[in-house]
C-alpha cells in the first residue's frame, strides 16, 4: 500500500527525526511511503485562529498533495484530527469538494492507530531500555480515540517499562496559539503536567503531539527536571539513544 | 451584572497569583471530576441517555415557540401568570410591579442565574424591597458587598471555610465558628426568620415542563421549598429555552443533570411545582408568576450557535476545564464562567465586550466530552473566534503573523527558504544549549518556560539530502 508521510509543520522545523523515525515505522510495517515534497502545513493554525479562508487553502493543497495515496499518516493527532474531523466542514458548499475531503478525511491516520489498526505492524522495529509514562494528547485523545494503540505498541519491546502518571489525560496547557497568548495561564496547566510526569519517576515522557512535546520539554526544564521527553515514533524505532542500559 | 469580561487576562494573572485561591481551585478535581466519573457509571447507559438529551433538547428547540404557548396555556389554566421579558431590565421592572402589587417589601431568594443576569437585587434594593438570599452560596456573597459568583452551582468555590467564617463574625456580630456544621447552622439561625417574613419568594428555573405548566427545581440545601412555599406570592425567573415537552423528557434530563454536575444520581431535594395553592390546600402560593426570559436566547434559535441553547447548566465544562481549573470564575467577568461562559458571555453581553473569552481555551475538547448535552463547544468557541475574524475584531499583529505564515506556507519555495533559515536563526540564539530561556519573538511562551531549540536543519533538507546520493547512484 502507498502510504503518504504527512510530516507536520512543527516536526519538520523543530524535530525532523521524528519524521524520519516514523518513515523507518512505515517502512517495517511494509508500506511504500511517499514523502510528498511540496507539503507544509495542514492549516490548523488558521482554523482554530477563525480564519477559514486560509485555513481552505492550505486545506486544498494537502488535497491536492495527498489525494492519490491509499494512506495518509502524520506523527500527530492534532494535525491527524485537523484532517479527519475538520476539512470536510472546511470544504463548505464548493462542487465536489466535501466528497474529496471525505475521501481524504477517511484514510487519513496518527502514526499509533495506523500501525495498530491498518498496517498491523507485527514486530516494533526499535528497542529501548528504561522506564517511560505516557502523556495523551488532548486532539488525538478525545477526537481520534488514541489511548491504547500507543501503549499497545510500546508493550510489545520488553525494555519498556510504563509507569502511568496521574492525570495522564489532562491537557499540557499548549493549545497551540492559546500558548502565545496567555502564556501564564499556559504555563500554570503545563507546571500541573509536568509535576505529575515528575511524580511518575520515569526516565522519559513519551507523547504522540509535537505541540505537547515543546510545552512540555520547556516547562520541565525551567523547572530544573531531568526527564527526557521522546516522541512515541523515536521510542517505536530505536532512535531515542537509549537502546540499551 | 456588569460585564467586565474585557480585562480576563488581566484578572487572570492576578488569579495565579493569589495562593489561596489556587488551595481552593485545586480541590475541583475530588469535588466534582472524580465524583461525577464515579456517578456516571451507575447508569446503564450514559452514552444512549446523553443522545437521547440531546435529542429531545434539539427537538424541542426547533419549535420552542410552541411549546412556550404551551406552557404558558397550562400554566396559566393551573393559576399562575407567565410574563415575557425581552432582556434584563425588563425583568427587574416586572418583578419590581409584582412586588408593589402585592405590598412587598421582602423577598427570600433562592438560586437563579437569570437574576444575577439582570442584576436583580441591586434594582430590588433601589425600589425599596429588601432582597434574602437564601442559598448558602449566594447568601455569603450577598452579605459580601454583593460579591458576583465564581461558579454557577457552588458560586463561593473560590472560598474557605476560614474565609466564611470571618465573614460570619463580622456580619452577624458573633464568636467565630471553625466547624462547617456550626457555619451552616448560624446561617439558618440568621436565615429563619426571614423565611417566616418574607411576602414574596423567587426562584430559577431547572426545567419547565409544558404538557402540565410546571417548574422543576435542583437543590441540595431546602431553602428552595420555603422560598417557594411559604410566602404568599412565589415569581419563577428563567430562560425560555429552559421548556421542555413532558414529565417523560424531565425524568431523561435528571437522569443526567445532578450526576453531571455534582456527582449526586439524585440531588438532596426535586421539586416539581405547578400552580398555584388551590382551595383546601395548605401549602402553596396564593399567586405565582412565570417571567420568562429572552436575553438573547431567540436569536440564537436556528442559527450556528443554536446548540449553546441545549445547556442545562450544570457546571461540568468548567469543572472539568484546565483554564476554569487554573484562574476560577472570576476571571471571565461575567455569569457564567468556564467553556460555557465563554460561549455565552459574548453571545448574551456583545462580542466586542469578551474579545478574549473564546480564545481561552485550549481547545482540549474536555468540556466537549463531559457536557451531558453533548454541546459541541470546541466548535462553537472557533465559531465565535470566525467571528472575531470577520468583525476585524482582531489586533493588527495577530492578523499580520497568520497571514505572513499562510502566505508561506501555501508557497512551497518561500517555504522551504523562510524555514531553513528560520530554524538556523532559532538554533543560533540556543548557542549549542538544548532550549532558549527567552524568545523575543514568542514573549508570552518564554515567560513561564523554556522554548526547546529546533535540531537545525529542517525535514525537507535532510529528505532531500538523504535522497540525493539514491538517486546519483542509480544514474
Amino acid at each position: 500500500m502507498r502510504v503518504g508521510l504527512f510530516v507536520t509543520c512543527l516536526v519538520d522545523l523543530m524535530r525532523p527525526r521524528i519524521g524520519f523515525s516514523a518513515l523507518k515505522l512505515l517502512e517495517a510495517a511494509g508500506c511504500e511511503v511517499v514523502v510528498p515534497a511540496t507539503q507544509t502545513c495542514c492549516g490548523q493554525p488558521a482554523y482554530n485562529s477563525g480564519d477559514r479562508p486560509n485555513a481552505l487553502a492550505l486545506a486544498k493543497k494537502v488535497l491536492a498533495e495527498f489525494e492519490d495515496c491509499d494512506y495518509v499518516v502524520a506523527p500527530s493527532g492534532s494535525c491527524a484530527a485537523t484532517i479527519r474531523s475538520h476539512y470536510v466542514d472546511l470544504a463548505g458548499e464548493e462542487a465536489g469538494l466535501a466528497e474529496r475531503m471525505a475521501k481524504l478525511a477517511a484514510k487519513t491516520f496518527e502514526l499509533t492507530d495506523f500501525l495498530v489498526n491498518v498496517a498491523k505492524l507485527e514486530q516494533v522495529p526499535g528497542k529501548y531500555a528504561g522506564s517511560i509514562t505516557y502523556h495523551d494528547s488532548c486532539a488525538g485523545l478525545r477526537q481520534l480515540g488514541i489511548k491504547a494503540q500507543p501503549r499497545a505498541l510500546l508493550a510489545q519491546m520488553p525494555g519498556v517499562q510504563l509507569r502511568e502518571m496521574s492525570g495522564a489525560e489532562d491537557c499540557c496547557g499548549f493549545g497551540g496559539s492559546f500558548a502565545l497568548k496567555f502564556g501564564e495561564i499556559s504555563a500554570a496547566i503545563a507546571e500541573k503536567k509536568c509535576r505529575g510526569i515528575a511524580a511518575a519517576e520515569a526516565d522519559a515522557v513519551v507523547l504522540g503531539d509535537l505541540g505537547c512535546m515543546l510545552n512540555i520539554e520547556g516547562k520541565l526544564r525551567r523547572m530544573g527536571v531531568a526527564t527526557r521527553v521522546l516522541h512515541v515514533a523515536e521510542v517505536l524505532a530505536g532512535d531515542a539513544g537509549q537502546e540499551e542500559r | 451584572m456588569q460585564v467586565r469580561s474585557m480585562h480576563f487576562k488581566a484578572r487572570a494573572g492576578e488569579k495565579l497569583a493569589d495562593a489561596k485561591l489556587q488551595v481552593n481551585l485545586g480541590r475541583s478535581k475530588s469535588k466534582f471530576v472524580d465524583k461525577r466519573a464515579h456517578a456516571i457509571l451507575d447508569l446503564e447507559d450514559f452514552e444512549a441517555t446523553r443522545e437521547a438529551a440531546r435529542q429531545l433538547r434539539d427537538l424541542t428547540l426547533k419549535d420552542l415557540d410552541l411549546w412556550l404557548e404551551r406552557f404558558e396555556q397550562e400554566a396559566t389554566r393551573r393559576g399562575a401568570t407567565v410574563l415575557w421579558a425581552r432582556d434584563g431590565a425588563e425583568v427587574c421592572q416586572l418583578v419590581i410591579d409584582i412586588g408593589r402589587r402585592h405590598g412587598v417589601s421582602k423577598v427570600t431568594k433562592s438560586k437563579s442565574m437569570l437574576s444575577e443576569e439582570a442584576g436583580l437585587n441591586q434594582a430590588l434594593e433601589a425600589a425599596g424591597i429588601q432582597p434574602v438570599e437564601t442559598d448558602l452560596g449566594e447568601y455569603i456573597l450577598q452579605i459580601n458587598d454583593n460579591e458576583p459568583p465564581s461558579h454557577i452551582i457552588a458560586p463561593v468555590f473560590h472560598k474557605s471555610k476560614e474565609d466564611v467564617s470571618a465573614l460570619f463574625a463580622r456580619t452577624h456580630h458573633l464568636p467565630p465558628k471553625t466547624d462547617i456544621q456550626e457555619l451552616t447552622r448560624e446561617a439558618r439561625e440568621v436565615l429563619r426568620p426571614h423565611f417566616l417574613s418574607a411576602e414574596m419568594g423567587i426562584s430559577g428555573g431547572n426545567f419547565l415542563v409544558a404538557e402540565t405548566g410546571s417548574v422543576a427545581l435542583v437543590t441540595n440545601e431546602g431553602n428552595g421549598r420555603m422560598v417557594t412555599t411559604m410566602p404568599g406570592v412565589h415569581v419563577v425567573i428563567t430562560g425560555i429555552e429552559k421548556v421542555i415537552p413532558t414529565l417523560e423528557d424531565l425524568a431523561t434530563l435528571m437522569r443526567l443533570l445532578p450526576r453531571s454536575a455534582t456527582g449526586q444520581s439524585i440531588s438532596n431535594y426535586f421539586s416539581l411545582l405547578t400552580g398555584t395553592a388551590r382551595s383546601g390546600e395548605t401549602d402553596g402560593p396564593a399567586h405565582m408568576y412565570f417571567i420568562l426570559v429572552d436575553g438573547g436566547r431567540a436569536a440564537m434559535v436556528g442559527g450556528e450557535f443554536a446548540e449553546m441553547l441545549r445547556c442545562i447548566r450544570c457546571g461540568a465544562c468548567m469543572n472539568h476545564c484546565p483554564v476554569y481549573q487554573a484562574v476560577g470564575g472570576h476571571a471571565y467577568g461575567w455569569v457564567y464562567p468556564g467553556p460555557m461562559g465563554s460561549v455565552l458571555t459574548p453571545l448574551f453581553a456583545g462580542m466586542e465586550n469578551a474579545i478574549d473569552l473564546p480564545h481561552a481555551a485550549t481547545l482540549c475538547n474536555q468540556c466537549g466530552v463531559v457536557c451531558p448535552v453533548k454541546i459541541p463547544l470546541p466548535d462553537l468557541l472557533r465559531r465565535l473566534r470566525e467571528k472575531q475574524v470577520e468583525r476585524h475584531l482582531r489586533p493588527w499583529s495577530e492578523r499580520l503573523a497568520l497571514n505572513i505564515w499562510s502566505w508561506v506556507a501555501q508557497r512551497p519555495a518561500w517555504y522551504a527558504l523562510a524555514t531553513k533559515f528560520g530554524v538556523r536563526y532559532l538554533n543560533w540564539l540556543a548557542g549549542g544549549q538544548a532550549s532558549i530561556p527567552v524568545l523575543g519573538l514568542a514573549p508570552e511562551w518564554t515567560r513561564g518556560r523554556d522554548f526547546p531549540a529546533p535540531e537545525g536543519k529542517t525535514f525537507r533538507e535532510l529528505y532531500a539530502a538523504r535522497r540525493a546520493p539514491r538517486r546519483e547512484a542509480s544514474r
